[in-house]
């Protein structure tokens, strides 16, 4: 009888047709452990190297006057300015989401603008208005000013999530405006400021450009000098390790405070990528001005190169991103929670310290990719991979494994479902992940100093190099390419926060 | 020949058993609903029949037609069934119009398949609106519309009304109603809300540890629960302890006949738990015969009122709930007497 009915079902039958997978299929599994060792692989060439190099010359290298120093010098200068930012970020997101200060929707977006401006050009902004700010004091307010945003958005964004009741309540128990703000406000906004003052540390570590200009000596700019101008690799590798060990220690830091939205993290570091300041660029365009130092490159030429690299890194860095963000989203286990943190830790990694790494695998192992362009759009590819993730991770959420359920109940195959429903769905998100990556990339300056094959300029090392030569006027050209090359990816960036806030704004 | 027959199911996740060895028969054209508390395998139970989630053990067969045998499993796409999930699942890329048209046919939409589904749904002039653009009960008829554009053999309704505001709920859940009975079609509604499990369905199904302990009518299940637990679960109940002699319980709200079709009931005696109904009580001024008590407070319902009454008694409860019709007399605190009328229920005390 069994055999009767079973007879019924052979037609319709396909093989076997889980939806919901407790285990990740096989693929996705391999990939996203594939990314995470690639995303590994520059902690992993430090160390080689730093074995290479043997610890005698690296103790020697290490416990000595100029480590101290360099300590000294990252430690009152990360002191101060963590401070100050957490004081203006978090009064300035007070002023503007709790109070009605005049003109304060205007505010807001311009107390983000600094995130728009590379330290360097805040760095030269002030150099060339007055050239007496310099070294420390000159370092505490130049990266004062310019990492602030760090603390404002989160503190801003929490603030506008957090219900007020909580502050109405408290004066309705007695306390008055300050009381409220000082035990109320501020207390439920400290893990959030912190987080952002954590921030502000991982953006000093890496900081190399505006130290340079302004003469002040830390970690990168003594890496980038023994390495580029001494050639001692040893020393490099020896301060490198130092530099990661303060990264992985802030971190380790920030995993540690308790869970908040880390949308204001994402969030600033989005704003960090968002182009070039145009107010800038367009002054020292009018200043027009010729260089006596001979152009190695148009900005056509420079620009093509610009475009090709950030794009190839754009495109790896999404295809790296999503098989991690499937994974985590749709098969959530420990074991998989773990992989994903470990992605986290290349955001503990400045550029300069990624570059490095690829630098010194390149020499002992790979000469032959060594000054080519594919360790440059391998570097832009790590280094920015978290911008790439926050994105997919995000349009990851906007599909949910339900819509293709009820697409298949519908009456769809997969391959019908994968296409109509998933992939609509996505797609914004990774156009939004390519587009974080490449503007990101348009404007970094350290590790393509370090990496970019030779003969070639970008955008981003001929502006360097006019500047390094006080050619401002003969630099301008290059930082407009900059704008124009990223205004595009910006605009339709801003057009998918738009979307995303809209569809999240109404009860589903 | 049933809609729906399933025989001993089994499901486990990596978190336990959810089905144990669950069996259902389902009339072609009935409504009926799942009534369970959450995590009872209400969900899973409709992800099965929707073909989301394959059976370790056992058959589910759809109209005479083996989907699920545990080894072998009919693909969703292949089997007819409208599924509309809790949060109705819209498309959000896709526009009202877009939504429903998502699984009609070729000669379905030549032939005006979707005009008519929105106008039965109620959405004339927003078909070109996004899902983010509708109110909640809005985007729950569209859902519906969605599911009946595949000319589905069956429904399934996963808590299609629990996102709603009370206010809303009963408003869409009459249009709902009124859509299926137009159509139809076979339907099962999961629900843990047993107004709405008791007020909707033809029949319902009472889920308790992966398996249906109880299928019947409304009323049935109200007034003929198997077990104290489903007397207690579906409505309002007052236990009482009583002494049942020759079919009758004796209980200090005077004698009750015993009404029990499903077991002799000659054959319970000796000390037992009477489920008296609010609606079996009747309230008399202190001194009359019956169980003395003290008016607590009256919950005025308009049509009627629930008069809770505290008691000294150790047989009955500490609270006892009394249904009266309209308006109750009784002010805080007045003296009263307690008495019942009509059939009960017992079971042995343990």
């Amino acid at each position: 009888m069994r055999s009767a009915e079973m007879s019924t079902l052979a037609p319709a039958l396909a093989g076997p047709a889980p939806l919901r997978r407790r285990r990740p299929p096989l693929a996705l599994g391999l990939a996203s452990c594939l990314v995470a060792l690639l995303l590994l692989l520059p902690l992993a060439f430090l160390l080689l190297e730093a074995r290479q190099v043997g610890w005698g010359q690296l103790s020697a290298l290490l416990f000595r006057q100029l480590t101290a120093s360099l300590l000294w010098n990252m430690a009152r200068l990360a002191a101060v300015v963590t401070v100050a930012a957490a004081a203006i970020g978090t009064l300035a997101a007070f002023l503007v989401e709790r109070t009605d200060l005049p003109g304060r929707r205007v505010l807001g977006p311009l107390l983000l603008l600094p995130l728009a401006v590379p330290d360097f050009v805040i760095a030269f902004g002030w150099i060339s208005l007055a050239p007496a700010v310099r070294g420390y004091w000159g370092a505490v307010l130049v990266m004062t000013m310019g990492l602030y945003p760090l603390v404002y958005l989160p503190v801003a964004a929490s603030l506008r999530g957090a219900d007020p009741s909580q502050e109405e309540t408290a004066r309705t128990l007695g306390q008055g405006p300050w009381r409220t703000f000082w035990h109320v406000t501020l207390r439920r906004a400290r893990p959030t400021i912190l987080a952002g003052c954590l921030l502000v540390s991982l953006a000093l570590l890496a900081e190399y450009g505006a130290f340079e200009i302004l003469g002040y000596q830390t970690f990168t700019t003594e890496i980038f000098t023994e390495f580029q101008v001494g050639f001692n690799a040893p020393a490099a590798c020896a301060l490198a390790l130092v530099v990661v060990l303060i990264g992985l220690a802030v971190l380790v830091a920030e995993g540690a405070l308790p869970e908040r939205g880390r949308v204001g993290g994402a969030g600033a570091l989005i704003g960090v990528s968002l182009g070039v300041p145009i107010g800038v660029i367009a002054f020292w365009m009018l200043q027009g001005g010729r260089s006596t130092l001979p152009a190695s490159a148009t900005v056509a030429s420079a620009a093509g190169h610009t475009i090709a690299y950030s794009a190839a890194a754009a495109a790896i860095a999404v295809l790296m991103a999503l098989p991690v963000a499937l994974l985590a989203i749709r098969h959530p286990s420990p074991s998989v929670r773990l992989l994903e943190r470990s992605t986290y830790i290349v955001q503990g990694l400045p550029g300069l310290v990624i570059a490095l790494a690829l630098v010194f695998f390149a020499l002992h192992y790979l000469p032959s990719v060594y000054q080519t362009s594919s360790l440059l759009i391998g570097a832009y590819a790590m280094l920015f991979f978290p911008l790439a993730y926050v994105a997919i991770r995000a349009s990851v959420l906007q599909a949910p494994v339900g819509l293709e359920e009820v697409a298949r109940s519908l009456g769809r195959r997969p391959l019908a479902v994968r296409l109509r429903v998933t992939l609509p769905l996505v797609a914004p998100g990774l156009a939004a992940a390519f587009c974080l990556v490449f503007i990101s990339a348009v404007t970094e300056l350290t590790a393509t100093l370090i990496l970019v094959p030779t003969g070639v300029q970008t955008l981003a090392t001929q502006f360097w190099a006019y500047t390094g030569n006080v050619s401002y006027g003969a630099a301008a050209p290059y930082a407009a390419a900059m704008v124009a090359i990223s205004i595009v990816p910006a605009v339709l960036l801003g057009r998918w926060f738009d979307r995303r806030d809209l569809r999240r704004g109404r009860p589903s | 020949m049933s809609a729906i027959s399933i025989s001993d199911l089994h499901k486990s996740f990596r978190e336990g058993p959810v089905l144990q060895g669950l069996e259902l028969a389902v009339g072609k054209g009935s409504l009926t609903a799942i009534l369970g508390r959450s995590g009872s395998g209400k969900t899973t139970l409709l992800r099965l029949i929707a073909g989301l989630e394959r059976a370790d053990r056992g058959r589910i067969s759809l109209a005479g037609q083996v989907v699920d045998d545990g080894p072998r499993c009919v693909r969703p796409e292949a089997r007819r069934v409208g599924y509309v999930p809790q949060d109705g699942a819209l498309f959000p890329h896709l526009t009202v119009e877009q939504n429903i048209r998502f699984g009609v046919s070729r000669a379905g939409r030549r032939a005006g398949r979707v005009e008519s589904l929105i106008r039965m749904v109620g959405m004339e002039g927003l078909g070109g609106r996004y899902p983010h653009q509708l109110s909640g009960g809005q985007q729950q008829r569209v859902a519906l519309a969605r599911a009946l554009a595949i000319d589905p053999q069956l429904l399934l309704l996963d808590e299609p009304f629990s996102a709603l505001d009370p206010a809303l709920r009963a408003a869409v859940r009459e249009e709902v109603g009124a859509i299926l009975a137009a159509t139809g079609i076979t339907t099962l509604l999961v629900t843990h809300d047993q107004d709405e499990a008791l007020s909707v369905a033809d029949q319902v199904a009472v889920l308790r540890g992966g398996r249906v302990v109880q299928l019947g009518s409304p009323e049935q299940l109200y007034g003929d629960p198997v077990d104290l637990e489903m007397a207690r679960f579906l409505g309002q109940a007052n236990l009482v302890d009583g002494m049942v002699e020759g079919g009758v319980a004796h209980t200090p709200l005077g004698p009750m006949r015993l009404r029990w079709p499903r077991q002799a009931a000659d054959h319970l005696s000796g000390p037992a738990i009477v489920l008296v109904r609010p609606e079996q009580i009747t309230i008399a001024a202190g001194g009359s015969a019956g169980a003395p008590g003290r008016i607590v407070h009256t919950q005025f319902h308009g049509h009627d009122s629930v008069v809770v009454v505290a008691s000294q008694l150790p047989q009955l409860p500490r609270i006892i709930r009394v249904r009266i019709w309209g308006a109750s007399g009784w002010g805080r605190d007045a003296a009263v007497t307690l008495s019942a009328s009509g059939e009960a229920q017992a079971w042995p005390r343990p």
